[in-house]
């Protein structure tokens, strides 16, 4: 067993001295392949949208279009009304043409547009190629500001029957905020057909906001009500304005009862908006706790369970970083058809290459120094120096570029209101997974359980014929592995860098202090702890501020526990 | 009678050789640097330029830390990773004076206008007068290390967790003296200064050279004058030994919290000494880096003497001075190789070393 494990270190270590020059060496062809993979994909779909390549419009519409062909500004406004009135979807490249600058028309009144991809030159109404024009011999109309507002609601209205759910959104959105009279059957027809909630609710906004300055009584009353039962936050002055009386002291609004409903939404509004703040204060805070609790997990193993001051801890997370970026190179440049899964492979291997690194430190110093936890602080200390000037060596010392595959792109909305990037999400259900991972480890292998007889009496743990130096040795690996796990989260959300390491190493160790040492509970409570009250506090005092109060309140609170919140009892807790 | 006993105990300081090597080195630094300096025509071999005067004058500023850093670490085993915080606050303090005498036409640097102040704060009063800056030099670090310090060991946080803490102080410190609104220059800090005590700054070089080696040498009289005291005994059997201390009746805390002031009031004096000699103070002092770095000094040059701690200061700035000059790219190894060395092959410092081989010929 001993053998065996022996000849797996040595081999992995040589295959890891042999492959770091040769992976640096490919890192910078990898860099470009990565550029051409990491394509934005709603750029993507409107421009599938906005495509004109063998689209065949009816006669009707194209004979509406036609109307665009012209440099009278008055007369393309009106003929963009027209549009408008036709509601036929297929009118939308030609208006993203307009839109863009990128819609010609021929001596003859031919629309033409260029496409946005290749810069082709295409006939709008028949889609057909027409590679005898040049743009030069082409007129323009004349896109002015006012066209452009009158041209936005039009594509709006327009994109509400698309069958592109995020187009259909964007669309609602744009008419939410700037609703157009003539337009009010289309949006209510689009509001009975939508099944997307969130749309439903934008084009409502949209309805009632129309209403609101409606001559009938009873329309006022339901948009006021609606207004209120959406909590629509844009809509909140104009409700307020409604409740005040003008400069003659007449009320704005003359009946009583929509004054009443009118003030009564603006406090359920202002009630929704507290609410939220409350609300999002506290999800970024547990954002940014699972950010602290993944950066610390591997150090509370490290520390917290073996009393090892690992001040390279930082550089750990770093290499888990790292070791990220060259599994995305190397998926660019080996299997580019799987590059979008690219950290699904990095996280095991950066829980390798991490806990070899550990082993070697391990193995290579910090043994001799278990009984002197200041020398091994500064030894630790030493080699955190060595990595990250060897780090710099092999990739340079500019940050390196790590990008986010498609499916961690985006928001996810929470709550009105309340939403949160993709990653952000995926750091969350990150940091999940790997308290579930050490928990597993400790609470339900073998190495789990001689760590902890290790941890408890370690004479006593030896006699019985655990190997206590090699459990030393695994946990540290352990630990090393985790924070490696953490690196990879890292690389998702900050800047990868040689330096970026010695940003968590002070953090990370105020997370396992507070937490209390020994054990994986105190770390969890901890980290999420001062995520939240750091957000709750940045609002009024600023982040940096905030920050130092939240250490501030650390060492206070540790005038009142001072082995953290949860304290071992019995003889481990007396040191 | 009293004359006779303060003789009898600056003779129990140190053996006759350890005066004598002491005297030598005074006259070194007194007589002859001013004379290599000053007399020496310039073309001359052994002529000390204006830089080299300076250059020596912050080794003696950074051997006055590793002294302070010592008398904590060395004989109280009490670590802090947090010592650059009040090395930064006595610079920040001269920086201030600097800066106002540097402004006494009234007018006020940009941060200030920046922050839409058209005078000074409050916090800045009083700076122009320099006896007033001289007791806020040893008051504002000696303050802080108290509060601080009272937290702390009142609550027996020990060892590696005060270590770990002290580093929070100095991060702490170093991002709100990063933000502008604090009041002292951001990230750039401040700089511009022109003249102390109304001598020209660029002229000034060996008097305050001078000035640096007259407080070390009275910082090391004062520190051998703590470790050879009674005092001094009760601080390393609170190294060696706290508990049972304790229970032999002593209080642990008002010791730790003396010496644990009196270092960050010596750190502070250094800071002072050591901004008009490189002209800026900014925030980076106080990054983690630069407090673990001090450790390393003394631990190199041997914990628990006070020697080692100069010298150990001594030999790491002078190779960072040539290395990172001369080979950018390798000092991190070396100052990485000194750390991992120094803590397995060399427990007891290159003091610890002479020692040893001292003994083995004898």
């Amino acid at each position: 067993m001993r053998t065996t494990a022996w000849t797996l270190c040595r081999a992995l270590t040589v295959c890891v001295l042999l492959a770091l020059p040769l992976t640096a060496a490919a890192m910078d062809s990898a860099d470009e392949r990565v550029q051409e993979l990491d394509e934005n994909p709603e750029a993507a779909a409107e421009r599938e949208l906005a495509s004109v390549a063998g689209r065949e419009l009816d006669a009707g519409t194209a004979e509406v279009l036609a109307g665009l062909a012209t440099t009278d500004r008055a007369t393309l406004e009106q003929a963009i009304e027209q549009v408008a009135a036709l509601q036929d979807p297929e009118a939308l490249p030609t208006l993203f043409a307009l839109r863009d600058r990128r819609l010609y028309f021929t001596d003859d009144q031919t629309l033409i547009i260029e496409d946005s991809d290749d810069g082709s030159l295409r006939e709008a109404v028949t889609g057909r190629e027409r590679p005898d024009l040049e743009t030069s011999q082409l007129s323009q109309p004349r896109v002015t500001n006012t066209v452009r507002r009158a041209l936005r609601p039009t594509i709006a209205a327009l994109q509400i029957f698309s069958d592109d759910d995020a187009a259909r959104r964007a669309a609602a959105d744009e008419l939410a905020e700037n609703p157009q009279p003539e337009l009010r059957e289309a949006i209510k027809r689009a509001a009975e057909e939508e099944d997307d909630a969130a749309t439903e609710r934008l084009l409502n906004i949209a309805l009632a906001q129309l209403d609101l300055d409606s001559e009938d009584d009873a329309r006022r009353l339901e948009a006021v009500k609606l207004i209120a039962e959406v909590r629509a936050n844009r809509l909140r002055s104009d409700l307020a304005a409604m409740t005040g009386r003008d400069d003659d002291g007449n009320y704005v609004e003359p009946v009583a009862e929509i004054r009443e409903a009118a003030a009564a939404g603006v406090r359920a509004i202002d009630r929704r908006a507290a609410f939220a703040s409350f609300a999002s204060n506290f999800v970024y805070g547990l954002s940014m706790g699972s950010v602290l609790l993944l950066a610390a997990m591997g150090l509370a193993i490290v520390f917290g369970l073996m009393g090892v001051i690992n001040m390279a801890h930082g550089e750990l997370l770093m290499i888990g970083a790292y070791t990220t970026y060259v599994t995305q190179n190397l998926f660019a440049l080996l299997a580019p058809e799987w590059f979008h899964y690219y950290l699904v492979a990095a996280v095991p291997l950066a829980f390798v290459v991490t806990a070899v690194v550990g082993i070697l430190m391990e193995r290579g110093i910090i043994r001799f120094l278990y009984h002197r936890p200041l020398e091994t602080l500064l030894a630790t200390w030493g080699i955190s120096l060595i990595l990250i000037q060897t780090v710099r060596w092999l990739f340079g010392a500019q940050n390196v570029a790590v990008s986010s595959p498609p499916w961690f792109a985006g928001s996810v909305q929470l709550m009105q209101g309340v939403s949160l990037s993709t990653s952000r999400v995926g750091v969350i259900l990150f940091a999940v997974f790997v308290v579930a991972l050490v928990w597993y480890l400790m609470n339900r292998t073998r190495l789990g359980l001689e760590v902890r007889a290790v941890m408890q009496n370690r004479d006593m743990a030896a006699v019985l014929g655990v190997p206590a130096k090699r459990v030393d040795m695994w946990t540290f690996a352990v630990g090393a592995g985790v924070a490696g796990l953490g690196g990879v989260a890292l690389s998702q959300i900050v800047n990868v860098g040689p330096e970026m390491g010695q940003n968590y190493i002070v953090d990370s160790f105020m997370v396992v202090v507070l937490g209390g040492v020994g054990n994986l509970l105190g770390p969890v409570f901890s980290a999420l702890g001062i995520g939240v009250t750091t957000k709750f506090l940045e609002p009024a005092a600023g982040a940096v501020l905030a920050t130092i109060l939240v250490f501030a309140a650390i060492i206070l609170f540790i005038q009142w526990r001072p082995q953290g919140i949860f304290a071992l009892k019995g003889r481990a807790a007396d040191d | 009678m009293q004359s006779q006993s303060a003789l009898s105990r600056l003779g129990r300081l140190h053996s006759g050789t350890a005066w004598a090597v002491l005297a030598v080195l005074a006259v070194v630094a007194l007589v002859v640097v001013p004379v290599l300096h000053t007399v020496l025509p310039q073309d001359s071999p052994l002529y000390m330029p204006g830089w080299m005067v300076t250059l020596a004058g912050r080794f003696l500023c950074l051997a006055l830390v590793a002294l302070a850093l010592d008398l904590i670490w060395g004989y109280t085993g009490i670590l802090s990773l947090g010592h650059g915080v009040f090395f930064a606050m006595g610079g920040y303090v001269m920086g201030a004076h600097l800066t106002r005498v540097a402004h006494d036409d009234g007018s006020v640097p940009n941060f200030i206008q920046w922050l839409d102040y058209s005078d000074w704060p409050w916090y800045w009063a009083g700076f122009e007068s320099f006896a007033f800056t001289a007791v806020m030099i040893a008051l504002v670090p000696g303050v802080l290390a108290f509060i601080f310090g009272f937290l702390a060991f009142r609550s027996r946080v020990r060892g590696v967790y005060f270590a770990i803490i002290t580093q929070a102080l100095t991060f702490g410190g170093m991002h709100l003296f990063y933000r502008t609104e604090t009041g002292f220059g951001g990230d750039t800090g401040l700089t511009d200064f022109d003249s102390l005590l109304g001598f020209d700054l660029a002229q000034a070089q060996l008097g305050l050279f001078l000035a640096s080696a007259v407080v070390l040498i009275m910082a090391y009289l004062l520190c051998r004058w703590i470790v050879t005291s009674k005092l001094g005994r009760v601080l390393t059997a609170i190294r060696d030994a706290e508990t049972r201390l304790r229970f032999t009746g002593y209080d642990p805390l008002r010791y730790k919290l003396f010496v644990w002031v009196v270092s960050a009031v010596l750190c502070g004096i250094a800071g002072a000494l050591y901004v008009p000699q490189t002209g800026v103070i900014n925030p980076s002092e106080m990054a983690p880096p630069q407090s673990i770095e001090m450790a390393i000094w003394v631990a190199l040059g041997g914990r628990g003497t006070l020697a080692g701690a100069i010298l150990g200061a001594g030999i790491v700035n002078v190779v960072k001075t040539w290395a990172t000059s001369a080979y950018p790219d390798l000092w991190l190894y070396i100052l990485g190789g000194i750390f991992i060395g120094v803590t397995l092959f060399l427990p007891h410092g290159v003091v610890g070393l002479l020692r040893r081989r001292k003994e083995a010929s004898q």
